[in-house]
């Protein structure tokens, strides 16, 4: 597709902010725009087939559960799952990872373990491996991060002792936007017997993911990041590991048999995670999204998302006002995704001036305090890029934040 | 000394004299560089209201009658609203800041930048004025 069909399936890349400016949205890290055709596919649920799933014997019960159950297939197949049993729906990718840490740590993690992530990771991503550690009496141990934003991932060999349970990593930081060799990290991992959770809140939307081929254990994302509506995470765990997990959230749907007397027993995966009514209209308009993600990625859409990457790297690197978190090398890419700071001026203020000139972007720090005290800045400045977003519009983020520090020091 | 009616009055007439939004921050900026300094020793982290994006550093003290209130942040444009309540509300007595609506900030266009969805400390300062001259009343 060329960009400006692209364009025209998201119908609020049209409107205008800041006094009839066009809205240049570059916050897609933090959610992405929805094209019509996800949009109309959840209005489609409400008006055409609302109902309960998997219970009821009427004609709307079984057609929202086909839509729902049609859902947890595509998602398999996108993912490359081995089965659609290995894939939960969940709120978000936060969602996902507490119900790892919950029911894995439950059942498999204790008084002085320990559970490796990195520096680079998503609050998401520590907090609830945190959470558990307290519980437990365990430990969190972090791989670092190097200046320019690298994992030092040499390092994990000797992290990794005979207590280790957990390696808990992202694919791709939300704020330095380079893909970590995740393969290589499950590879050190399991050969010394750990298994490896993957955040993919930003990994599924840029790569081709396969989780049969990374042989990640858990895989965890958020659809709203990925066109899709929110509360529609998705937690991919292997099979094998699910069905020694204990449930998380009791309810209904997540039992086989409940008895006042005889306790209760519980449905068989993915049911035994999904305790309650399930977000019924998200699931169906996700599938829509991963149509359309699919749509995006061709070569062309490739390469152009490749010029912009290549043109706002350059034009930031060559500002010695600017400094870059994040800056691919060797065998390491870069997503369209440039977390910044700029010496004397804040990144509230930047942002906030961009804001009067169209420019939708980030400051702050990201959910990523850890990494923002590793490199002793209070917060950063992050552009992020989708396929619907132009050259133009990289350009204009270039020349609107000359404009911002300018204005500034 | 002037009303907190009066002096809201002249730093909304200001800011009406701007129609450009980048010209209001241009201002603001101004405003910001203009802070009297906060002294380094008071940045403690009692007087720190930490938020996700800018800092702010709030000092208040009560002589009896008035209330005299110090602030500071790293964000220039914070900086630049920190100035315009202090010209408002330093130097009153509680019960004239109490009986004021904070509106005007309102007025001049900068509620977005004061909405707790922003997370900065700006409405925690305002939150924090407010209460001191509570205790003070």
């Amino acid at each position: 597709m060329e960009i400006q069909e692209i364009r025209s399936h998201f119908p609020i890349l049209s409107r205008t902010v800041a006094g009839g400016r066009p809205l240049v949205y570059l916050d897609n890290a933090a959610t992405s725009q929805r094209p019509k055709e996800v949009i109309d596919k959840y209005a489609s649920l409400s008006l055409e087939k609302n109902a309960n799933i998997h219970r009821a014997v009427h004609t709307l019960a079984a057609e929202a559960t086909d839509q729902y159950e049609g859902a947890r297939a595509a998602v398999a197949q996108f993912i490359n799952a081995a089965s659609a049993k290995e894939i939960i729906f969940t709120s978000g990718a936060t969602a996902s990872i507490n119900t790892v840490a919950y029911s894995y740590g439950e059942a498999f993690i204790g008084q002085g373990d320990n559970i490796i992530v990195t520096q680079a990771e998503h609050h998401s991503n520590i907090v609830p491996w945190q959470m558990l550690a307290s519980r437990k009496g365990a430990t969190v141990k972090y791989i670092p991060v190097d200046e320019e934003g690298h994992l030092e991932i040499e390092k994990l060999e000797t992290l990794i002792d005979s207590h280790t349970r957990m390696v808990a990593i992202s694919h791709i930081s939300n704020v330095l936007g380079l893909v970590n060799p995740v393969k290589e990290i499950v590879r050190t991992a399991h050969g010394r017997g750990v298994p490896v959770l993957v955040d993919g809140a930003q990994g599924i939307v840029h790569e081709q993911v396969d989780v049969q081929d990374l042989d990640c254990d858990f895989y965890a994302f958020s659809g709203h990041k990925m066109y899709a509506t929110p509360f529609t995470g998705v937690l991919y765990g292997k099979k094998a590991l699910l069905d020694k997990m204990p449930p998380f959230l009791g309810g209904g749907e997540m039992i086989a048999t409940v008895s006042l007397t005889k306790g209760t027993t519980f449905a068989p995966v993915p049911g035994k995670f999904e305790a309650g009514t399930q977000n019924l209209c998200g699931a169906p308009a996700l599938e829509e999204a991963i149509k359309f993600a699919k749509l995006l990625r061709t070569k062309e859409v490739g390469e152009y998302q490749e010029q912009i990457t290549a043109y706002v790297m350059e034009e930031l690197q060559r500002d010695k006002r600017i400094r870059i978190y994040g800056v691919p090398r060797g065998t390491i890419t870069k997503i369209p995704l440039f977390s910044i700071s700029v010496e004397g001026a804040h990144h509230e203020d930047l942002a906030l001036i961009l804001d009067k000139m169209g420019i939708a972007v980030r400051s702050g720090q990201m959910c990523a305090e850890p990494l923002m005290d590793r490199f002793g800045v209070t917060g950063m400045l992050r552009a992020s890029f989708a396929p619907y977003n132009t050259m133009e519009e990289a350009e204009a983020f270039v020349k609107g934040l000359d404009r911002a520090i300018k204005m500034l020091i | 000394m002037e009303s907190i009616q009066e002096t809201t009055a002249a730093i909304i007439e200001t800011f009406s004299m701007y129609d450009e939004w980048l010209d209001k921050y241009e201002y603001l900026i101004e405003l910001g560089k203009a802070l009297e300094p906060y002294p380094e020793e008071d940045k403690t982290e009692e007087n720190l209201i930490k938020g996700c994006q800018s800092r702010v550093w709030l000092d208040s003290k009560f002589d009896g009658e008035r209330l005299w209130f110090k602030a500071d942040s790293d964000a220039i444009i914070t900086r630049g609203i920190i100035s315009l309540l202090i010209s408002v509300y330093s130097g009153r007595t509680p019960g004239e800041i109490l009986s004021d609506d904070f509106s005007f900030v309102e007025k001049i266009g900068l509620k977005e930048n004061l909405s707790p969805t922003r997370a900065n400390g700006l409405v925690s300062m305002i939150e924090t004025i407010r209460s001191r001259a509570g205790e003070c009343a």
